[in-house]
């Protein structure tokens, strides 16, 4: 759908020459959620609108649906925003227009005839979630309904892609859970593709299959959520995941949990994806005649399933415990015996 | 009982030269806005980043409107003698003021528009052209409903001085409440026809600036 190959935007600035995206290669595959996260100059705000040409790169190829915009005109570019729509962290809503009238603008910009353009407002106001609110201005309505009506004007010419500039950012965290259910529904049902740039781990982990981490203007992480959250290599990236879950914390008080539960055995389960669903802990206590202690877990739950780490401990017969151990690793959980003493 | 208090003013005549002074306003007031807001979007449209960012257009415009809004109005008037008389074909009667205050008020109200259109969220112009608008469509759909108020009180306010401008041209010949007002009342020293005029202008001013304040109201839905 779309694919980014060595692509580098620098401005020149009286300053100097600024290096915003540097030799980025992306591949974003359609009806992908895909996130990008990175710190604030990180360079993803210029590389999401490397993406509808709002910004041209300095160099690289950028294609999107079969067609290098970068070698484009602008008439073709215009032509191919009305397919990869975007939606906004401050909305970006005129204010002189009703939600109808915001959500029509589109439509007027690709020349629909007014029948067919009230039919499809009237769509999209439901879609959302507005019903009723199409003749109110944006100043009446709360952040969460002026996104909802960006959406909604960003949805209004059936688009193949979705940008997502930090749309959830300036909103509290219970709206921002709404619109990001949105957003999933949206992405079903329309089959959609969207890109979304954001700082927070939790908007990834919400929503995203795939995710990339950028740090200085460049892509640094790439990959399926779950793995990347799983086993994170670089720096950021651990501390973006550890916005999630605390695992240095977690280490820290295996010391404190050895010396509280000083009986049986201590393992940690590791779970990535489906496994979770699976009634391990139940199955656990019914085949095998064991004492089983929850002692600390953390689980998160993302677009491609749950991952986490359960803490057990395991009392009773050694010979026993450590069949259900063989048990559970035969389920395919990562599983790590914490105290062999 | 009116006639003793003001026993000089001849009210039909007052009462032309208040329909004069009217229609000089209200048409230059309308060439006014037409030629400041081209001027204002081109300034808008030139300047770095914008969809027609062109230094040297830029320049140019900018040069012109800071030149003529610096000419003093009465010295802009002797100057455009020539002009006048190329355009209209003579220098008395009300159609003789209009180049002189179109050219002395639409710089003018060119900068206030500049300000407008300054002020509108970029946010909103990147929204514009995500959606696939070209500029047209940005000019007309986006930077004129959305700068809307400050263009409309910029007008008022525009309307306003070119009241007094017009009594600035009654001087040297336009006609109206300015040249009743000097040729009448001044020079005959006749103090209460200048007292009228003064009055009806003040009235005509109050009421433009009440009109304009009633429609930024309404139209502002921010």
């Amino acid at each position: 759908m779309i694919s980014l190959n060595n692509v580098s935007k620098k401005f020149s600035t009286k300053q100097g020459t600024i290096v915003a995206v540097e030799e980025v290669n992306l591949d974003i595959k359609k009806g992908e959620i895909f996130g990008i996260i990175g710190y604030s100059g990180a360079g993803k705000s210029t590389l999401i609108r490397l993406l509808n040409g709002l910004e041209k790169p300095t160099s690289g190829q950028i294609i999107v649906n079969n067609q290098d915009i970068t070698k484009i005109n602008e008439v073709k570019l215009r032509q191919v925003r009305q397919k990869v729509s975007m939606i906004f962290q401050h909305f970006n809503l005129l204010w002189s227009r009703t939600v109808a009238e915001n959500i029509a603008f589109p439509l007027e910009i690709a020349g629909v005839p007014k029948e067919q353009r009230i039919t499809r407002v009237n769509e999209l106001i439901d879609l959302v979630g507005l019903e009723g609110r199409g003749h109110y201005y944006p100043s009446q309505l709360s952040g969460g309904q002026k996104q909802r009506v960006g959406i909604a004007r960003a949805l209004a010419n059936r688009p193949e892609v979705l940008l997502c500039d930090e749309a959830t950012s300036a909103l509290d965290p219970e709206t921002t859970d709404s619109i990001l259910d949105l957003l999933v529904s949206i992405n079903e049902k329309l089959g959609l593709t969207i890109v979304l740039i954001t700082h927070e781990m939790q908007v990834i982990q919400k929503i995203c299959g795939q995710v990339a981490v950028m740090e200085k203007g460049h892509v640094v992480e790439e990959g399926n959520v779950l793995d990347v959250f799983q086993n994170p290599q670089q720096a950021i990236t651990k501390r973006f995941v550890s916005q999630i879950n605390d695992s240095s914390k977690a280490l820290q008080t295996i010391q404190q949990l050895k010396e509280l539960y000083p009986d049986g055995k201590l393992i940690k389960l590791g779970f990535v994806g489906e496994q979770t669903v699976q009634p391990i802990l139940s199955r656990l206590i019914k085949q095998f005649d064991l004492d089983v202690n929850i002692v600390q877990g953390n689980i998160s739950h993302t677009q491609n399933g749950a991952f986490g780490t359960l803490i057990l401990q395991l009392e009773g017969d050694a010979l026993l415990v450590d069949k259900a151990i063989r048990y559970i690793h035969e389920q395919k959980v990562n599983t790590e015996v914490i105290n062999n003493d | 009982m009116i006639n003793d208090l003001f026993p000089n003013v001849d009210w039909p005549k007052m009462w032309e030269a208040t329909l004069e002074t009217l229609y000089m306003t209200a048409v230059s007031t309308i060439l006014t806005a037409i030629i400041g807001l081209v001027l204002g979007l081109l300034l808008f449209l030139t300047s770095p980043h914008q969809a027609w960012a062109n230094k040297l257009a830029n320049w140019l415009t900018g040069a012109f409107v800071n030149i003529f809004r610096s000419i003093p109005f009465i010295i802009l008037i002797i100057l455009l003698i020539p002009l006048t008389k190329f355009l209209v074909g003579t220098m008395r009667g009300p159609n003789a003021a209009f180049p002189a205050l179109v050219i002395g008020a639409a710089p003018f109200y060119a900068r206030m528009v500049l300000i407008a259109l300054r002020e509108i969220d970029k946010g909103v112009l990147e929204a514009a052209k995500s959606m696939g608008a070209k500029t047209s469509t940005i000019i007309w759909k986006v930077l004129l409903p959305e700068s809307m108020p400050a263009l409309v009180s910029g007008i008022t306010v525009t309307g306003i001085s070119l009241v007094g401008y017009t009594a600035m041209a009654g001087i040297i010949g336009a006609g109206g409440l300015g040249t009743l007002a000097f040729l009448d009342g001044f020079q005959r020293g006749r103090t209460d026809v200048t007292l009228i005029a003064t009055i009806l202008i003040l009235i005509m001013v109050f009421i433009i600036q009440w009109i304009g304040d009633v429609i930024t109201t309404k139209i502002d839905k921010r």
